[in-house]
This record gives C-alpha cells, sequence and structure tokens, in this order.
C-alpha cells in the first residue's frame, strides 16, 4: 500500500514539472546540456551604457519586447516560458494556448523583483513638462495631475505595482485564488517553493505553480550592487569572474532568469496517474539578527536553517548525497556557507560534492532559489552533478569538494540546496527522488 | 486533519496621523472628527501625514534608525510596539514567525531631480544617469528600499528570528499575510507569529505611480463612500502590526488574549459575489452577524460603490466604519490597520464580533478585485 504521508502525518509533496529560462537559454534541455558542459552565461553588458561602472558584466536574457526595457514586463515573460514549460512537463490542468488562457486546479506562488517607475518614464514626464530649469518630483506629481497622459499611460498603466505581476501570470496561466507574490531577496525562489509547501501541507489545495522570477539588470539595480562591493568586478574575462569558493572570488555576477516548478500533493498526483519528478521533502527557514547583509561569525542562524530543513524532512544529515550551493562567490558567503556545512555534517562534508549553479548563470537574485530547485532536481534525475567552474585557485580554508570544473556522476537520491537572503533570511530546501527513508 | 488551534491576538502596534498606540485608535474616539491632512506638500494631492515619533522608544540606537529611511523606521517602531505589548521576551522573539506586507523603500529624489534636470540642460542621459547614480547616491540606501529589509530590520533590532517571509502586492499582500499567519497557526505550523505592514504617504516617488494611474482624489477631503465620478483614494502614513500565537503558546506564556482571530478569508472575484461568498461562509462557520464592520473601502468609485451596496444588503444596519476616512489608504498596511482598530473598537465598546473587508484597488481584470474578510471575536 503506497503512502502518502511523512513521517509527521503531512501529505507528501511530489514535484511534476519543472522550467527554466537562464543565460544558458530556454527551457531545461538547453540550460542542463550547457550547464554540465561547464559552460558560462556572463558576458559584458551591451544592453546599457557601462561607462563609469566598476562591474560591466552580467548574465542578461534578451528576448524580443517590444518598448524600453523595463524590469516587471522581462521579469513576467521570463515567468511565462518558464512557468508554460513546467506545466506542459507536469501535464496538470491545461496550459495556456493560441491566446487563450490556461487552467490550473491550484494557488499561484512567486517570487519576484522589487518594482517602481523607472527611467524612460521619469524621462517622458520631465519631457512632458517642458521647461528647461531645475526639474523637481513637484513638477512631475503636476504633470501626473493634470495633464492627459493617456499616450504613456497607455503601455505603463498599473506596471509599476507590486500585484501586477502575480495578476497577470494568474490570469494567464488560470490558478485559483488570490496569488502570493514574495520577496526574501536572494531566497525567494526558495521561499516560495516553503510557501506552496506549507499550503499543500495545510490541506488549503491539491496544486501549486512556483516560479521565481528576476528579468532586472538595468544601470540602477547594478549600481546599487555594486555600491555595496557585492559584484564581482574582473571584468576583463566575463565568464571567467564568478568564482565561489576560489581564494580569489572577489564578488557575486549578476544574472536573469526564472525557474518553476508543479507542485501537487503525491496523493493527487498518483491518483491521476501523474509522474513525481521529485519531492520536496524539508523545508527550513531562520532569521539572523546580526548584520543587513552579513551573517553572525559563528554561523548558527545558517546551521539552523539547514538543521529544521533536516529536521522538517525527518532525516539524518546521513542522508544528504549532494548540495546546491548558494555559492555566490562573495568573500563573506563561502566561507560562511562551508562553516556552516562542516558544522553540519563533520568530517563527511568532504565526501559530499557541494556545487554552485552561480558559477555559470550568475546570482538570478530572487529566481535564485526556484532555477536551483530545478537544477538540483536535474542532477538527482540524471545521476549528474553540474561543476563550479572558474576553480583554479582553491581558498585554502574552505575545504569542501566543490564539483571543480567539471561536471561530477553518481547517484545522489537526496540534496540540500541553499539560499541565503540579504536581510539574514536563510531558506534551506531538502529535494529527493524517492520518498522512503 | 487535527483539531485547529484558536488563534489569539496578544499584542497590537499602530501609529498613524492620528497618534501613537491603541489607545489612539478606536472608532468611538475617532469616527466622526476631522482627518489630520496635508494639503499643501503634494498640491492637487492631499495626505494624512505621522505624527512625529521619539524614534529611540522602539528604535534604540541611532545607528540602527540612520540605515533606515521613513518607511521602514515606521514598520519597526510598529513592530517594537506590538512586542512589548505583547510581552514577547527575546527567548520567544527567536522562534516568532515574522510575515510582514511591504512595497519597496525610498528613492533619493534629490538625485533622480538631479539626473533629469542635466538631461533638460543637454547632458547625455547615460552619462548623466551613471555618474549621478555611482558619485551621489548613499551606498547603503538600497538596504533602506529592499523590499524584504523592513523584515531583516525587525529581526535586527527586535530579535525576531524565526521564518521570515515578506509577502508583496498592495492591499492584498496586508491581507494574505494576516491569512497566512492565521492558517499557519490554526494548523500547528507555527506558534507565534509578528504580522504587519509600514507605509510612507509622505514621498513623491509613490505618490507619483498612483497619480499617473490616475487612483489619487484630488480637491476637498470627502469620506470614501462620497468620492464622485471615479473617486480615488488619499494615502495615510501609518504602521499597524499584530502579534498572533495559538492559545496553547499564550497559556505556556501566562498571557490572556485581546481578541480571538476567528476566521481569514479572499477571494478573487467581483466584489459582491466575492463578499457574499466570504460572508455566507464565514457566518455559517462562526454563527451570528458583526455587531460593527471596519472597512477598508480605497474610495475609487466603482469597488467602493459595489462594497457599500453589499454592506447595505448584508450588515443588518450594524455600524459601518472606514479606515480610509480616518487615517487615509496605507496600501499594504491598511488591512492590519482595520485589524487593529477593530479590536480596540471590541474593547472600546464591549463587541462580541466584528468583521474586517479589504478590496484591492488593482491591477486587475475588468470587473473583478482580490477581497478579503476577517472575523475577530471580542474578549469581554
Amino acid at each position: 500500500m503506497r503512502k502518502f504521508r511523512d513521517k509527521q502525518g503531512r501529505p507528501l509533496v511530489a514535484i511534476s514539472g519543472v522550467g527554466v529560462v537562464t543565460s544558458l537559454g530556454w527551457g531545461i534541455d538547453e540550460n542542463w546540456r550547457r550547464l554540465t558542459a561547464g559552460e558560462s552565461g556572463i558576458c559584458s553588458i551591451s544592453r546599457f551604457s557601462t561607462h563609469g561602472l566598476r562591474t560591466t558584466i552580467a548574465g542578461t536574457i534578451d528576448a524580443d519586447l517590444k518598448g524600453p526595457f523595463s524590469a516587471p514586463a522581462l521579469s513576467q515573460h521570463l515567468a511565462e516560458h518558464a512557468a508554460q514549460e513546467a506545466l506542459v512537463m507536469s501535464g496538470l490542468g491545461r496550459p495556456p494556448c493560441s491566446g487563450h488562457a490556461g487552467d490550473f486546479p491550484g494557488g499561484l506562488f512567486l517570487a519576484m523583483p522589487p518594482i517602481e517607475l523607472e527611467w524612460p518614464q521619469r524621462c517622458a514626464l520631465a519631457r512632458a513638462h517642458g521647461d528647461k530649469r531645475p526639474i523637481a518630483y513637484r513638477d512631475l506629481l503636476a504633470a501626473a495631475a493634470h495633464r492627459d497622459h493617456r499616450e504613456l499611460l497607455e503601455s505603463w498603466q498599473d506596471l509599476f505595482l507590486f500585484g501586477t505581476l502575480g495578476m497577470r501570470l494568474a490570469s494567464h496561466f488560470g490558478t485559483c485564488g488570490v496569488p502570493i507574490a514574495l520577496s526574501t531577496a536572494c531566497a525567494s525562489g526558495a521561499t516560495a517553493i516553503c510557501a506552496a509547501v506549507d499550503a499543500l501541507r495545510r490541506g488549503e489545495m491539491e496544486a501549486a505553480l512556483v516560479c521565481g522570477t528576476d528579468g532586472s539588470i538595468h544601470v540602477e539595480t547594478l549600481v546599487r550592487f555594486s555600491l555595496l562591493s557585492a559584484l564581482s568586478t574582473q571584468n576583463d574575462i566575463p565568464s571567467a569572474a564568478a568564482k565561489p569558493f576560489s581564494k580569489n572570488r572577489d564578488g557575486f555576477v549578476m544574472g536573469e532568469g526564472a525557474g518553476a516548478l508543479v507542485l501537487e500533493t503525491y496523493e493527487s498526483l498518483v491518483a491521476r496517474g501523474g509522474k513525481a519528478k521529485g519531492f520536496v521533502l524539508g523545508c527550513g527557514e531562520k532569521g539572523d539578527s546580526f548584520h543587513r547583509t552579513r551573517s553572525r561569525p559563528d554561523g548558527v542562524p545558517i546551521i539552523s536553517a539547514i538543521q529544521k530543513a533536516l529536521d522538517d524532512a525527518a532525516l539524518e544529515s546521513e542522508a544528504i548525497d549532494g548540495i546546491n550551493a548558494h555559492g555566490t562567490g562573495t568573500v563573506e558567503n563561502d566561507k560562511m556557507e562551508a562553516l556552516a556545512c562542516g558544522a553540519v555534517f563533520g568530517d563527511r562534508i568532504k565526501d559530499i560534492p557541494i556545487s554552485s549553479n552561480k558559477s555559470m548563470v550568475g546570482h538570478t537574485l530572487t529566481a535564485a532559489g526556484a532555477v536551483e530547485a530545478v537544477f538540483s532536481l536535474w542532477t538527482m534525475q540524471h545521476g549528474r552533478m553540474p561543476p563550479t567552474i572558474n576553480y583554479t585557485c582553491p581558498d585554502p580554508t574552505i575545504s569542501l569538494d566543490v564539483v571543480p570544473n567539471k561536471a561530477r556522476d553518481g547517484v545522489f537520491r537526496r540534496m540540500l540546496s541553499n539560499s541565503f537572503g540579504f536581510g539574514g533570511q536563510n531558506t534551506c530546501l531538502i529535494l529527493g527522488t524517492e520518498v522512503s527513508s | 486533519m487535527s483539531s485547529q488551534s484558536s488563534v489569539w491576538v496578544t499584542g497590537l502596534g499602530i501609529v498613524s496621523s492620528r497618534g501613537e498606540g491603541v489607545v489612539a485608535h478606536d472608532f468611538p474616539k475617532l469616527w466622526g472628527t476631522p482627518p489630520s491632512l496635508d494639503s499643501k506638500t503634494y498640491a492637487p494631492f492631499s495626505v494624512h501625514p505621522m505624527v512625529p515619533l521619539t524614534l529611540d522608544t522602539y528604535i534604540p540606537k541611532k545607528l540602527d534608525q540612520r540605515q533606515m529611511e521613513p518607511w521602514q523606521r515606521l514598520g519597526v517602531y510598529g513592530a517594537g510596539m506590538a512586542l512589548r505589548d505583547a510581552g514577547l521576551s527575546s527567548e520567544y522573539r527567536a522562534t516568532t514567525d515574522l510575515l510582514v506586507a511591504a512595497g519597496g523603500g525610498e528613492r533619493d529624489c534629490a538625485v533622480d531631480e538631479t539626473i533629469l534636470s542635466e538631461l533638460t540642460n543637454g547632458i547625455p542621459f547615460e552619462k548623466a544617469l551613471n555618474e549621478r547614480l555611482m558619485q551621489d547616491l548613499r551606498p547603503t540606501l538600497f538596504l533602506a528600499q529592499l523590499s524584504n529589509l523592513l523584515a531583516g530590520n525587525i529581526a535586527l533590532v527586535h530579535g525576531v528570528t524565526g521564518p521570515s517571509r515578506t509577502l508583496l502586492g498592495e492591499e492584498q499582500a496586508g491581507v494574505d499575510v494576516l491569512r497566512t499567519a492565521w492558517a499557519q497557526i490554526r494548523s500547528g505550523q507555527s506558534s507565534c507569529v509578528l504580522v504587519g505592514a509600514s507605509y510612507n504617504a509622505e514621498r513623491p516617488d509613490v505618490l507619483l505611480i498612483h497619480a499617473l494611474n490616475q487612483r489619487l482624489w484630488k480637491g476637498e477631503f470627502r469620506s470614501v463612500w462620497e468620492r464622485d465620478t471615479a473617486g480615488g483614494f488619499i494615502l495615510g502614513s501609518g504602521a499597524a502590526f499584530l502579534v498572533l500565537e495559538s492559545e496553547e503558546h499564550g497559556r505556556a506564556r501566562g498571557v490572556r488574549p485581546q481578541a480571538i482571530l476567528s476566521e481569514v478569508r479572499t477571494s478573487l472575484g467581483p466584489v459582491e459575489d466575492s463578499f457574499k461568498a466570504l460572508w455566507d461562509s464565514m457566518s455559517a462557520a462562526l454563527g451570528g452577524s458583526p455587531d460593527f464592520i471596519v472597512s477598508g473601502a480605497t474610495g475609487l468609485s466603482k469597488s467602493t460603490r459595489q462594497e457599500a451596496s453589499f454592506l447595505k444588503r448584508q450588515s443588518a444596519g450594524c455600524p459601518v466604519y472606514a479606515t480610509g476616512d480616518v487615517l487615509g489608504h496605507l496600501i499594504e498596511a491598511h488591512f492590519l490597520a482595520s485589524m487593529v482598530l477593530g479590536v480596540a473598537t471590541l474593547h472600546a465598546t464591549s463587541g462580541q464580533q466584528a468583521f474586517i473587508t479589504s478590496t484591492n484597488h488593482g491591477p486587475n481584470r475588468e470587473g473583478e478585485h482580490a477581497v478579503g474578510l476577517a472575523a475577530l471575536k471580542g474578549i469581554n
């Protein structure tokens, strides 16, 4: 008799479909081929002038969209592509087709980047104002209040509200109820998965469409991270800049992307004759009160998040065959992640392959946790862990098997995927191909 | 499913244009009194401005105060007030979940204005943009802008370090943080949750977005129920936080509830139909009707009239209060402010039950809104 409940009596959560877009390509097949070949999607930025900027590289994704670049528009486009792939793969509901909205018997959980009015719109308002004297917001407000900007408004109506992306995706895919949109900075994609798992475990729904998306690389976002000294400035060879766990790592490289997963209760999946690609066995979340961007030096909050995920999955640390690192390539993160993994896994950490997808696709920010969950699932499905590339100068203080430069074959039944966000928000997932212990 | 835990409201924090604390925020005190408005600074738009706060009260370190801008400061202040009201010690805060509804933080408007002025004086756009941003922005401003850094700062200043999630999406985010917290506690997934949001209305960067979307009310103040043509909202500054915990957790701490959060439900659809469906299922679950209603009506005519028409038919003449009339419209913090006002009014009137409503202002498919309805039970 099949068991559909976990050790704590909660519905088991299966993954029936995945989708992904990154600077390596559109769709899981192209991404997987290039990821396992150790290729990089990082290039010199051509989307805007990088004159005067310290970082001039990123993993941008070019899409043929109308009008000037807009983060919500690109983020929506990437999300739609990834979610469509996941839905088709899952066979659940009816994906959108030929201009008709889809139909999905579950909720939408979306991790998305910050939204605000952008420079094309500010400039258009300033130009509409006309005068040559110094422009103040007072003038832009007056222009908005007193003039008919129908031609300006049409393409922007509601584009710059936080609720728009979720509502548009909910309409397009025909999901049920009010969509949940969230952010925990770099942990967002993983948090969206946790939120969906919680809802399924509570019996609120039998299926959920989870998507993390981030298409927000423009000058201002690049400058914001640059001013925090978070970005690599090794611009000369863009593909070599992201070097997690290396001695000469100097920061992360921004990337764009979207990752989507269809989650279902295992029971309802089996009942409809569907196949599980894997399972979300456990989620662990823990906050850090030490600093806005740095972790507590003893690593206790990160250790706690990993341990909570293991406890949630009712697994001992010995059960983990591989780790998908947060691995941003910052001096701080990689050191803390190594410390925490060492504390949880003890001596065995040297034998657990732990690689960073960010070495190849960059840090896809609010999409990262979802993108990397998809790649973790494929690692387990295909028995092949993608490498951490650019590992030519190991950090002697970090004794991890980072799967240097070349993919590694193996049996991966259960993986830990880490995501640690600014604001001290640590989220860990345990994914598996089987449910029995 | 095992038996569901009762959800206690054990702590409240609120600040707004009308003052600080629950003592300043009940409807018998506020209803029918003139709102506090600033109609000059952002003319032709008005805002309900924050009262001055003594930040040290809930944000003891000046360094923490300086790292943040008003939106986050208001939230950290309101969160501190709720935590103190609940008497939640640091030991409990380490396992308290955090659910915050948020938008984004304040831009450096002076830098924006410099860039735009350079443009109108013929300096090439990319040169103006790149140089001004790299040279003039304070490096840590980004942390004051990130949506999840309100939660991050609450963790840092107040030591709340359980699982932390920040929901986005204007009014519906405010409803969904409460709904999620309620569901988590009922099901046993969480035992103690700090829920809240803050909003700073006094910022031209965000007024601009709502002005462009044609949603801001212009001119003389009128009740949300009486704004003609397309109507509009008047933004208000404020913060509203609640500490929710399971009955078991509250008893273990030796505290009493200030109210019971009986129900929180949401729906996406036409306003009247959605409210009717939610109301009917909630009334059936709870038995009995409310002593009063706190409405989150925005003042945008269509949805406000639809809600008014529904409430008139449904509410059998019980008083209907509008948060928007006393505090202004607080977007992510609006529903949570309505909840705090609801608890305070139950105390002040020895009420048994209150219903709280919310409608989002957009974006929506034609004729549809994200609608929320909650029920509070008084402790008397």
